[in-house]
């Protein structure tokens, strides 16, 4: 019996600050398994293939793509679609790749906004209002910056999707198990899971994995970790007024955080069966409070000063409203034409 | 795909000639003000059409998501109603829908939706004139507030990716993506 062939894996990062990358190069020793089943041949984050070379592959020629972050520019959308074209299964990898993460915060206010902090306030000394220049003219030829797009997508937003990993990153073992199921699955030992199915997670949420003692809550104000004098390292942070995110957020993690004495953020996005990560923290949140009366209502919420970075703090990109009413659409692109795509919105652009 | 609300005669604020009418999701309660609403009928009391009804068991049924819902499929405004406190059919479930109702209008606040589009409505069986009321209060409300004008489209093809979910072999695109349109030169 001969060896089985080795799979060709692509790994890309779009908006995404590389922790997803890293989280694969910790599975330490374990690499060195995916390295021997799979063939990488395209990994921006470790090695130097340029977007000219997955251009000239046929369509389908990756096994199989990890795509970890969020849609941002007309760079990352294009890519998106290159990779769609040419793999077999692509894979939506970590929190900004399937629900937006912290990138998708920036939904909450139009691009104008997002650029003017980031450009317009600069932090430095800056006499001549600096300002980038879209494209320029070399002797080797034309360099062009990618242009924002008005919103930030999620990946399924933008082109099919086979599966999903979720996590801010992905924990390694859980990495590991996926690579390890898909490569079965690719040698043709197992069958592929369901379409659309999350892989490297559970299905319940993180309360249920963790070890904290539950009992029935009424919370009569919620607190920040500094607010509270001690942390009793037995009870379950919400019931002792933490903010706790575990009710809506899948299991997968470990629980790390709770464990360790600080809230579940929803790193790991909604469990299964939730439609909206927002409406279902918030849900499990106000059914605890411990008020009937409308003032009293309002002062144990005056303790959760923004909602939205609570309830949505992973989740709002792909969360059922997108981010809001603020969020950019076609009309900003008049204003900033040299930064914003022009006529790029949510799914407008085919 | 996210369904649409019916949304023939909606206008913007700039086409004046065309008044606008507000597309507006009443959720009820079974044991109170749906029968209010009943009421309301049976009396040949009149408000405005613009309120779309949908009975629940109880306000304490409301998932957030369905707010939520109704706002990404294109409702200009979301009224909860309920039994009045005390009176539940449940006991206590409408007031747990208080508190779901309290945190979710400060969230939607945060996300640029006006406290006057999400509005709740206490109203018991026999009060079909008091819920008449309000609705045509809200319908004014909402009116005066106009359009609520996503500046990104959340029902059309927005919940669809841009290539089509096929199963496990998308090869049904042979052709290259077309390479992003550079960006005008700017001195």
């Amino acid at each position: 019996m001969t060896a089985p062939a080795r799979h060709r894996l692509a790994i890309y990062w779009a908006a995404s600050c590389g922790g997803c990358d890293i989280s694969i190069l910790n599975l330490h020793e374990a690499i060195l398994d995916l390295a021997e089943r799979f063939e990488i041949v395209f990994w921006p984050a470790a090695m130097d293939v340029k977007y000219a070379d997955v251009e000239a592959m046929p369509d389908g020629w990756i096994d199989l793509t990890l795509f970890s972050g969020g849609i941002r520019t007309d760079e990352n959308a294009h890519l998106a679609r290159l990779l769609r074209r040419t793999s077999r299964i692509l894979v939506a990898f970590g929190s900004c790749a399937t629900e937006g993460c912290i990138p998708g915060l920036a939904n909450l206010r139009p691009i104008e906004d997002v650029v003017d902090v980031v450009l317009g306030q600069p932090t430095v000394v800056d006499a001549d209002g600096t300002w980038p220049l879209m494209r320029l003219s070399v002797p080797e030829g034309e360099l062009r910056l990618p242009a924002l797009e008005p919103t930030l997508r999620t990946l399924d937003q933008v082109v099919a999707v086979d599966y999903r990993v979720p996590g801010c990153p992905p924990e390694s073992e859980r990495i590991a198990e996926v690579l390890g199921r898909l490569g079965a699955a690719l040698d043709g030992r197992e069958a592929l899971p369901p379409s659309g199915a999350v892989l490297g997670a559970g299905d319940s949420t993180v309360c249920d994995e963790c070890g904290r003692a539950r009992s029935p809550k009424r919370i009569d104000r919620f607190a920040r970790i500094t607010e509270l004098g001690s942390i009793d390292p037995e009870r379950c942070l919400l019931e002792q007024g933490l903010p706790c995110n575990g009710p809506a957020t899948r299991e997968g993690c470990g629980a790390k955080c709770p464990a360790a004495g600080a809230p579940c953020i929803g790193c790991y996005g909604p469990a299964e069966g939730v439609v909206d990560f927002g409406g279902r923290l918030l849900s499990a949140f106000a059914s605890v409070v411990d008020a009937d009366d409308p003032a009293e209502i309002d002062r144990i919420l005056d303790g959760l000063p923004d909602p939205v970075g609570q309830f949505y703090r992973f989740s709002l990109a792909g969360s059922l409203l997108r981010g809001g009413r603020r969020a950019a659409g076609p009309s900003v692109a008049a204003g900033e034409p040299e930064l914003v795509a022009a006529g790029a919105s949510l799914g407008a652009e085919r | 795909m996210t369904a649409t609300l019916p949304t023939a005669g909606r206008t913007s604020p700039t086409e004046a000639a065309v008044p606008f009418e507000p597309v507006i999701i009443g959720f009820t309660c079974n044991w109170c003000s749906y029968r209010a609403a009943d009421l309301a009928g049976t009396a040949r009391i009149k408000y405005p059409p613009n309120v779309r009804l949908i009975r629940l068991m109880c306000s304490g049924r409301l998932d957030p998501a369905f707010v939520l819902k109704a706002f990404a499929a294109g409702a200009d405004a979301v009224v909860m109603t309920g039994c009045w406190p005390e009176d539940c059919h449940y006991r206590v479930q409408n007031v747990k829908a208080l508190r779901r109702f309290e945190l979710l209008r400060r969230v939607l606040t945060d996300l640029g939706i006006e406290p006057a589009r999400f509005q709740r409505v206490y109203a018991s069986a026999a009060e079909g004139q008091q819920l008449a009321d309000a609705f045509t209060r809200i319908v004014a409300d909402v009116r005066a507030l106009g359009p609520l004008d996503w500046r990104v489209d959340l029902a059309d093809p927005a919940a669809a990716p841009d290539e089509p979910v096929d199963g496990h072999e998308p090869a049904g695109k042979p052709e290259a993506p077309t390479p992003p349109e550079p960006a005008e030169v700017t001195a």
